[in-house]
């Protein structure tokens, strides 16, 4: 499992790598994206994986080690909320340089 | 009981300034009276405070009053008055009250007066903090303070453009020496191990022995150089006479420029004592005495000539300083609260001359004396006294001076010189403080005046009358009127160890009152052969080619210039080599670690592969691969295909024992996806062959390979870190914490939830006011959308619909979407409520359950957006009235006041609340404050995310603007 999600990461960050590299408006928030899910799930996966043990605990004594890390899981919640905000503030402010310049060029200037 | 009151006075003078300048600024602009009296009254009555404390530290007490604020960093906030810092405030608070009362009727009321008040009183409670600070951080804090103030007050009459480049220069100069400053301070810190004055005061022989004493005592000099205007740095002081003359009067010869003086004389037990010492304050405050005396000589601006004598006689205390003996210590605060008396009155005659005469110019004044007999008698012993005639303050501190110079402090030439110098010194002073009463107050009438100068008005002369009495008490008798105060002040300055000194007139004959009576007889004679040429001066000779400001201009010139070079050089403003940049150095960065100890994966156990998850992972990663592949041409599939890798992150989170991520991961998809496809309408067709007909060219191709290999690289790197990472077995670290607390202290099973909304709820609200912050901006941005030209029109299916429409009779514009959608719509519509009760539902759990306010607040946001995309933005708004703005203010608000509730019951901000209530049929129920933190968390995720969504929809309703760069398309004004 974890060769797979590693390598799954790894695939999601370079296709959002190579995206935000592009000179398009539209291929750089798409690039975010993939590279926001690449990074929450790194981040979810610094508390290591664990199969059907979601961090809800009983009323009783707890035994920590049996459950997922709960800790890295509300960060990445969080992020999932911010990531969508911060992809919305992208699109209007490229939205809006594209009115204002006529071209979806990173630059506001197709230069060639 | 004693201490506590004293506390309380100290931090009630010290505020009252500031507050006073809040009050005077909110007044109208005309009121000037109002704004003086204010500003008199609060002058006065810290004068009467400070005065009343007189008693506490007399017999050497230290008053102490303070706050902790940062403990730990030794960052604490002290007030400390001891008879130093007494007077200090003393000169500050009576000379600032006198200052007022001038300034009253000196101010046109043609100007902002309140303002100006304003920042005066600013300014007295920043000098004030600043002699009252009891750590040196604080100090430095305050000493920029008062350069800032300054730099207010010289531009106060800032249509001026002498005065805005002066104020400038000021603030420069001050400014960079201040922050010189703080990095002495900030050494002195680390060698002491404190920044608390008297442990600071304590430790004088192990900062004299730390290797960092030299570079710490040359920055805490050019603080002090700066601001008490010595050479190098002293051609800021004559600039800033731009400003009105109480300012001069007040900040630029009694108090600012004598924070220097203040600070050197409050160290002088810790930093004085090293030849490092002797050398470089004695001579430059020997060069700043003789070459400010000889500037002032040639001044043909009053103004300009009493700034120069200001220079010079900081040098004189700066010189004093240097020889570091206890007497002359003594006879540096001696002449500090001496000069401060004549050269305040001084400035104010200047003032009322420039007031009634309409000019300052000395070869224009001319037989004054007529006129203004008060002023003139006053101004005359107010120079007097800066000459050093007998009789007056001036000619005390004076003789105390050269009985210093003359002594044998060391063996070096300087020491030898020193006599001679400082006696040169003098004489031009004598000469300057001649010209300057003889030049404007004697001789025929003045022929070229504008108008009849008369006597000003008595209020305005008081503040003179009453500094020149002052002069002469002292003068005639130093005993019994400055001597206990002086006494107090010494013995604080230097620490117990108080030299025997005696304040009298007369000495008998002897070797100072010698070269006193030269200086005073030269001088003279001096004036008497040179005067017609004086006034034909029109530059400092010998000094011409040494101006400051020309240096200051040229330095200035070439950091500008320097930085834009650099930026030309070093900076882009294109988007894609910055990223490209920043991928790189983050992936070297990241490399670092692993060169230096090596890659190996780790030994902990490795989880079993399941094929599904597997399978997954690899639909998921395709997903990606094939988005980044057709994002350029196929924007839609692109979005469609990042979609289907968001939902192979959220089956991920599933599988892995995260369902709270893997919820909100879902949902978020579903809001994101519409995001994108409402913003696909506005961007431009795009082209799938950019050079038709031709290859591509080399360039493009290699940016291309180029680019691929970093993403590869990238890619690559965080796979192995990943990996490297996972098998690695965890460390016990603060989770462990919460899983044990969640229930038994949160209230909730759901750990996740309760970290989110109890243990770590200061940080969720932080997050969701950013969420709060970014839908405002959104919908503030798009206000003023202004879409492309080729976007404005109807997308092509909207208006072939329409038109069959129109063609068609019986059929309005819309139909024809409407009927498609028709079977959708009601499906839709039947949902709505189902979709609010999943909403309040898992909204209810969280606690508990996977769930909670975030994902409550995307599902009944997906609510509200579906009906948008059945209905019609306009008959959905026509039905249902959604104020996306109060839903975030409310769940702010509400957030926040659970939060706030907790002070009320004396818990931290946040502390949560629970009880566990036997409900009758539901049976033990946990009821939380947590709950309620979450309502609000709830509430503002609803508004944020329908703001944004609705925001972006409306756009397509909107009565299309006037396209930005001219075009033909007429608007059309759409359902």
């Amino acid at each position: 499992m974890e060769l797979v999600l590693a390598l799954g990461i790894g695939i999601l960050t370079a296709s959002g790598v190579w995206l935000i590299l592009r000179p398009r408006t539209f291929q750089v928030i798409l690039g975010l994206s993939l590279i926001s899910y690449a990074v929450n799930m790194f981040i979810y996966a610094m508390g290591r994986l664990k199969v059907d043990a979601p961090p809800i605990v009983g009323s009783g004594a707890v035994e920590a080690s049996r459950y997922d890390d709960p800790l890295p899981q509300a960060l990445v919640l969080t992020a999932i909320v911010i990531s969508f905000a911060m992809t919305a503030l992208l699109l209007v402010v490229l939205l809006a340089s594209r009115g204002i310049t006529g071209t979806d060029h990173v630059d506001g200037d197709d230069g060639e | 009981m004693l201490i506590a009151t004293s506390s309380v006075t100290l931090w009630f003078v010290l505020l009252l300034p500031f507050l006073g300048s809040l009050v005077v600024a909110g007044l109208p602009t005309r009121s000037r009276d109002a704004a003086a009296l204010l500003a008199g009254a609060v002058a006065f009555a810290g004068t009467v405070f400070m005065a009343a404390l007189y008693p506490r530290v007399a017999d050497g007490t230290i008053l102490q009053a303070g706050v902790s604020w940062l403990p730990s960093l030794g960052l604490n906030i002290v007030l400390r008055l001891d008879g130093l810092t007494w007077i200090f405030a003393m000169l500050v608070l009576a000379i600032g009250f006198l200052v007022v009362v001038y300034a009253r009727y000196y101010m046109s009321p043609r100007d902002p007066v309140p303002r100006f008040f304003s920042f005066l009183l600013a300014f007295m409670g920043s000098m004030l903090a600043l002699v009252l600070s009891g750590n040196l951080v604080q100090m430095a804090f305050f000493w920029e303070l008062t350069s800032l103030t300054s730099f207010l007050l010289i531009g106060y009459w800032h249509q001026n453009e002498s005065a805005r480049s002066a104020a400038r220069m000021a603030l420069i100069v001050t400014a960079a020496g201040g922050l010189c400053l703080l990095v002495g301070v900030l050494l002195i810190g680390k060698i002491v191990g404190s920044y608390d004055l008297d442990t600071v005061l304590a430790s004088g022989d192990r900062i004299r022995a730390s290797s960092l004493y030299l570079p710490a005592l040359i920055l805490i000099l050019i603080g002090a150089f700066t601001k008490s205007a010595q050479f190098p740095f002293h051609f800021w002081l004559p600039h800033a006479m731009a400003a009105p003359t109480p300012v001069s009067a007040y900040l630029h010869s009694a108090t600012m420029v004598k924070a220097g003086v203040f600070l050197l004389i409050r160290l002088w037990p810790v930093l004085a004592g090293s030849d490092a010492w002797y050398l470089i304050v004695t001579s430059v405050g020997l060069i700043t005495l003789i070459l400010g005396a000889w500037a002032a000589i040639f001044q043909q601006d009053l103004k300009g000539l009493l700034a120069y004598s200001t220079i010079s006689h900081l040098g004189i205390i700066t010189l004093l300083l240097g020889i570091g003996s206890p007497l002359a210590a003594v006879a540096a605060i001696f002449h500090t609260v001496n000069h401060a008396t004549f050269k305040a009155s001084l400035f104010m005659a200047a003032g009322i001359i420039d007031h009634e005469a309409g000019t300052r110019d000395l070869r224009k004044l001319s037989g004054l004396y007529r006129f203004m007999p008060v002023t003139a008698t006053l101004a005359m012993v107010a120079a007097a006294a800066m000459a050093g005639v007998p009789l007056l303050n001036g000619f005390l501190s004076k003789e105390m001076l050269l009985a210093e110079a003359l002594e044998d402090t060391n063996e070096t030439f300087l020491d030898q010189a020193l006599p001679y110098l400082v006696t040169v010194g003098l004489i031009f002073s004598v000469l300057y403080s001649v010209r300057f009463i003889h030049q404007s107050f004697f001789g025929p009438p003045a022929t070229k005046l504008e108008r009849r100068p008369h006597e000003a008005p008595h209020w305005m002369r008081l503040p003179i009358e009453i500094l020149v009495l002052a002069c002469v008490v002292i003068g005639i008798f130093p005993a019994v009127t400055i001597g206990p105060f002086l006494d107090v002040a010494v013995r604080a300055a230097l620490g117990g160890g108080a030299p025997e000194y005696s304040l009298a007139i007369w000495h008998g004959f002897s070797k100072p009152l010698l070269l006193s009576v030269i200086a005073l007889v030269l001088g003279t004679a001096a004036y008497l052969v040179f005067a017609r040429s004086l006034n034909a001066a029109d530059a400092v000779p010998l000094l011409g080619r040494l101006r400051g400001r020309r240096m200051f201009d040229a330095v200035l010139s070439v950091l500008v210039s320097g930085t834009r070079w650099l930026e030309d050089w070093l900076g882009t403003r294109r988007l894609q080599p910055q990223l490209r940049l920043m991928v790189l150095v983050a992936c070297a960065v990241a490399l670092l670690p692993f060169l230096r100890h090596g890659y190996a994966p780790g030994t902990a156990p490795r989880t079993l592969i399941d094929p599904g998850f597997a399978l997954i992972w690899l639909i998921g990663s395709a997903c990606a691969v094939a988005g980044a592949w057709q994002a350029k041409y196929h924007r839609l599939a692109a979005v469609v295909l990042v979609s289907g890798t968001g939902l192979a992150s959220c089956i991920g989170f599933v599988w892995l024992s995260a369902p709270d991520l893997a919820l909100t991961q879902l949902l978020v998809e579903t809001v994101t996806t519409v995001l994108l496809l409402l913003g696909l309408r506005w961007l431009p067709k795009r082209l799938p062959d950019n050079w038709p007909g031709k290859r591509t060219p080399a360039s493009v191709v290699l940016r291309r390979g180029s680019d691929l290999a970093i993403a590869v690289a990238a890619g690559g790197g965080v796979a192995a870190l990943a990996y490297a990472m996972m098998t690695r077995p965890l460390p016990d670290a603060i989770s462990r914490f919460f899983l044990e607390r969640s229930y038994a202290e949160g209230g909730g099973r759901n750990v996740v939830n309760v970290i989110l909304v109890d243990f770590r709820a200061f940080d969720t609200l932080g997050e969701i006011t950013v969420l709060a912050i970014v839908a405002l901006t959104v919908f503030s941005l798009l206000r003023r959308f202004r879409p492309a030209r080729e976007s404005v029109r109807d997308p092509e299916q909207q208006r072939l619909q329409d038109a069959f429409d129109e063609a068609h009779a019986g059929r309005a514009p819309g139909d024809t979407v409407s009927d498609y959608l028709v079977v959708p719509r009601v499906i839709l519509e039947w949902v709505f409520p189902f979709i609010v009760v999943i909403a309040l539902y898992l909204f209810l759990r969280g606690h508990d359950l996977p769930g909670g306010g975030f994902a409550a607040g995307v599902a009944m946001s997906i609510a509200l957006i579906l009906q948008y995309m059945a209905a019609g933005t306009r008959s959905v708004e026509a039905r249902l009235r959604v104020r996306p703005t109060d839903w975030i203010a409310g769940g702010l608000l509400i957030a926040a006041a659970t939060g706030a509730g907790a002070l009320l019951f004396d818990h931290p901000f946040l502390t949560s609340w629970f009880r566990y209530l036997e409900v009758p049929l539901v049976g033990k129920t946990p009821l939380a404050t947590a709950l309620l933190f979450d309502l609000g968390v709830f509430l503002l995720v609803v508004g944020a995310t329908a703001l944004i969504l609705i925001a972006i929809a409306h756009q397509s309703i909107r009565r299309p603007v006037r396209p930005l760069r001219g075009g033909d398309e007429t608007g059309v004004e759409k359902r």
